[in-house]
């Protein structure tokens, strides 16, 4: 059974994680978010949904500290914080897989699992220079894989040398291994096969179940209706939907997300 | 050993020949080098013998002219990995050397050694900071410093060569030696020894290769590529100078134009290593025996009897032939 080290502290499932409001981002004179407000919740898989264009991905970027908003507030367990910068995300438990995996091709297993928060050796001189101890890497990459029941051929492999399905589940297992308390899927199954994609949602469902804040884009409705308990829909940079999945149907969702229907929001 | 058995029998076909596919040409790029450094020695010995190419002098005189060179090299490996280029080293190697002749002849050789490498590094930090902030490609920056470093070097001593008369200078780098290995060859080895384990030890160099591989994704990771970038290009201009040292060493004089024509010598020694050209990749070692190979083909051009102007095509003609058999090898893995 996938168990995580999400330590979310006492937090009740359900309660809220990740708050944001009047979120707006523009490129020159593209506006791709126009003041959207939501919120994840702790043990809730959030599915955010959305045609080519909506927002999403920036939505995401803008959560994890790729982009700064232009307006808008982003709250942690209820603080207001400045996501200046990945780090700054990371450093909030909120830990993302973006739609272009970010991989290391060169760097093997280990290093890409670890980049970033590699561990040191040789004491406080070793930290300040950053020699790596490689062996403490491997083990724990060794625990982390098992334990997310990940199959990786050989962990001195380099990223390129592997399938595209491999190198997604280690772009996965680095989110997951160290999502302490957000966690955010840029469409993490787009270039899976169907076991591999439905291990992915079996990984959410992990997730979720030791009470990590899932927030899951998809353009795949039976993944929504698999894993997701509450649907946010974006069309043009707002928010348009923010209904429970428990009492809609994919066909609803769908129409949502085409601007078929615009009640989504009269809760 | 159990998890391999495992995904041996669970991995599609396909993934399975790409492996192995993967694994030869991991270890044609690696070895590529090491066999054109045999395969040139043998040609020479052959064909250059009467020449004097195998005389114990003239092998030593390889070793003490490739050093420079591998110096430079391994600096040039960090810059190239970053995806980066640094064109200004070899003026700045030349620089250097002035710089270290003129503070040895008033300082003393540590001073010396220290400004030298001073002024190394702060030119990589202009490079690095011009490149990053203002967001010019580093060709170009470092092209540009190209020039402005070579004319502060004419101005220097106007086009003379400055003696140095610091006989601890001269010994501990260029002309001493530890039993029957030179001095510059120690240095070398330090130099390549230390490239070697920033690159695959210190999280410096796996983000330098990260930062050259994919920029944008290590910058979603959290890795501070400006920072990165500017340091790669600080070590490449550092180990310049540090090659200046060495030539002024070993010559006893700083000069506007010592190393100066080594850039593409350098970049083929890197390349033909196994680095990569346009960043992700890197191998300090190959670096060293590129430069190996490089400074056996001037050496055996010379021996020739090559005209200056003949040695310059031929060596021209060489470095775009190496570089592009390299690169091919790289783009087929």
């Amino acid at each position: 059974m996938i168990s995580v080290p999400a330590d979310p502290g006492s937090a009740q499932a359900g309660s809220v994680a990740l708050e944001i409001s009047g979120l707006r981002k523009s490129f020159r004179a593209v506006r791709a978010l126009d003041g959207v407000t939501m919120d994840l919740r702790y043990g809730r898989v959030t599915a955010l949904l959305g045609d080519n264009g909506a927002g999403k991905s920036t939505l995401v970027k803008c959560i994890s500290g790729v982009y700064v908003p232009d307006a808008g507030t982003v709250r942690v367990n209820g603080v207001e914080r400045a996501v200046s910068s990945p780090e700054a995300a990371r450093t909030l438990g909120i830990e993302t897989v973006h739609q272009t995996l970010a991989v290391i091709d060169p760097l093997d297993v280990v290093e890409n699992l670890f980049l970033n928060r590699e561990h040191t050796r040789g004491g406080r001189l070793g930290a300040l220079v950053g020699v790596l101890d490689k062996k403490r890497m491997r083990q724990e990459s060794d625990e982390i894989l098992s334990r997310l029941d990940i199959r990786i051929p050989s962990l001195r492999r380099p990223l390129d040398a592997l399938s595209g399905g491999q190198r997604q589940a280690v772009a996965i297992g680095r989110a997951v291994a160290w999502g302490q308390q957000i966690v955010l899927l840029d469409e993490p199954a787009a270039a899976l096969g169907v076991e591999q994609a439905a291990r992915v949602l079996e990984l959410i469902r992990g997730l979720r179940d030791s009470g990590v804040a899932v927030l899951l884009i998809t353009h795949n409705m039976d993944r929504v209706t698999a894993v997701c308990d509450r649907a946010i829909v974006l069309r043009q940079g707002r928010k348009i939907a923010d209904v429970d999945v428990g009492e809609v149907t994919k066909d609803d969702l769908v129409a949502y997300i085409t601007g078929a229907r615009t009640d989504g929001l009269d809760e | 050993m159990n998890r391999d058995l495992r995904a041996a029998v669970l991995l599609p076909s396909g993934a399975r020949t790409r492996i192995d596919g993967w694994r030869q040409h991991a270890e044609l790029r690696h070895y590529v080098v090491y066999a054109a450094a045999v395969l040139v020695f043998l040609l020479f010995a052959v064909f250059l013998h009467d020449d004097g190419f195998l005389t114990s002098s003239n092998l030593i005189n390889i070793g003490r002219q490739s050093a420079p060179i591998a110096v430079m090299a391994v600096g040039m490996s960090f810059a190239l990995a970053s995806s980066e280029i640094d064109l200004s080293v070899g003026s700045v190697a030349a620089l250097s050397s002035l710089v270290a002749a003129e503070v040895v002849g008033s300082h003393g050789f540590v001073a010396g050694t220290v400004a030298a490498l001073v002024v190394g590094a702060g030119i990589g930090l202009v490079n690095g900071f011009i490149t990053v902030k203002v967001r010019i490609p580093s060709f170009l920056v470092t092209l540009g410093m190209l020039g402005i470093v070579s004319g502060v070097a004419r101005n220097m001593n106007n086009l003379q060569s400055l003696p140095i008369r610091n006989d601890a200078f001269r010994e501990i780098f260029g002309s001493g030696s530890v039993g029957p290995v030179s001095s510059l060859l120690i240095w070398t080895a330090v130099v390549g020894l230390l490239g070697h384990f920033a690159l695959h030890q210190l999280r410096w160099g796996r983000h330098v290769l990260s930062v050259g591989s994919d920029r944008s994704a290590a910058k979603a990771l959290g890795i501070n590529t400006d920072r990165v970038r500017i340091s790669a290009l600080v070590v490449s201009a550092a180990a310049a100078s540090f090659a200046g040292v060495l030539l002024a060493s070993r010559l006893a004089i700083g000069r506007h134009d010592l190393g100066e024509n080594l850039l593409l010598t350098v970049i083929a020694a890197v390349v033909i290593g196994g680095t990569n050209l346009f960043g992700g990749r890197a191998s300090v070692a190959g670096a060293v025996a590129g430069s190996v190979v490089m400074a056996m083909l001037n050496n055996g051009l010379i021996l020739m009897g090559l005209r200056v102007s003949d040695q310059l095509i031929a060596r021209g003609v060489i470095i775009i032939l190496a570089v592009s058999l390299s690169m091919r090898e790289q783009k087929e893995s």
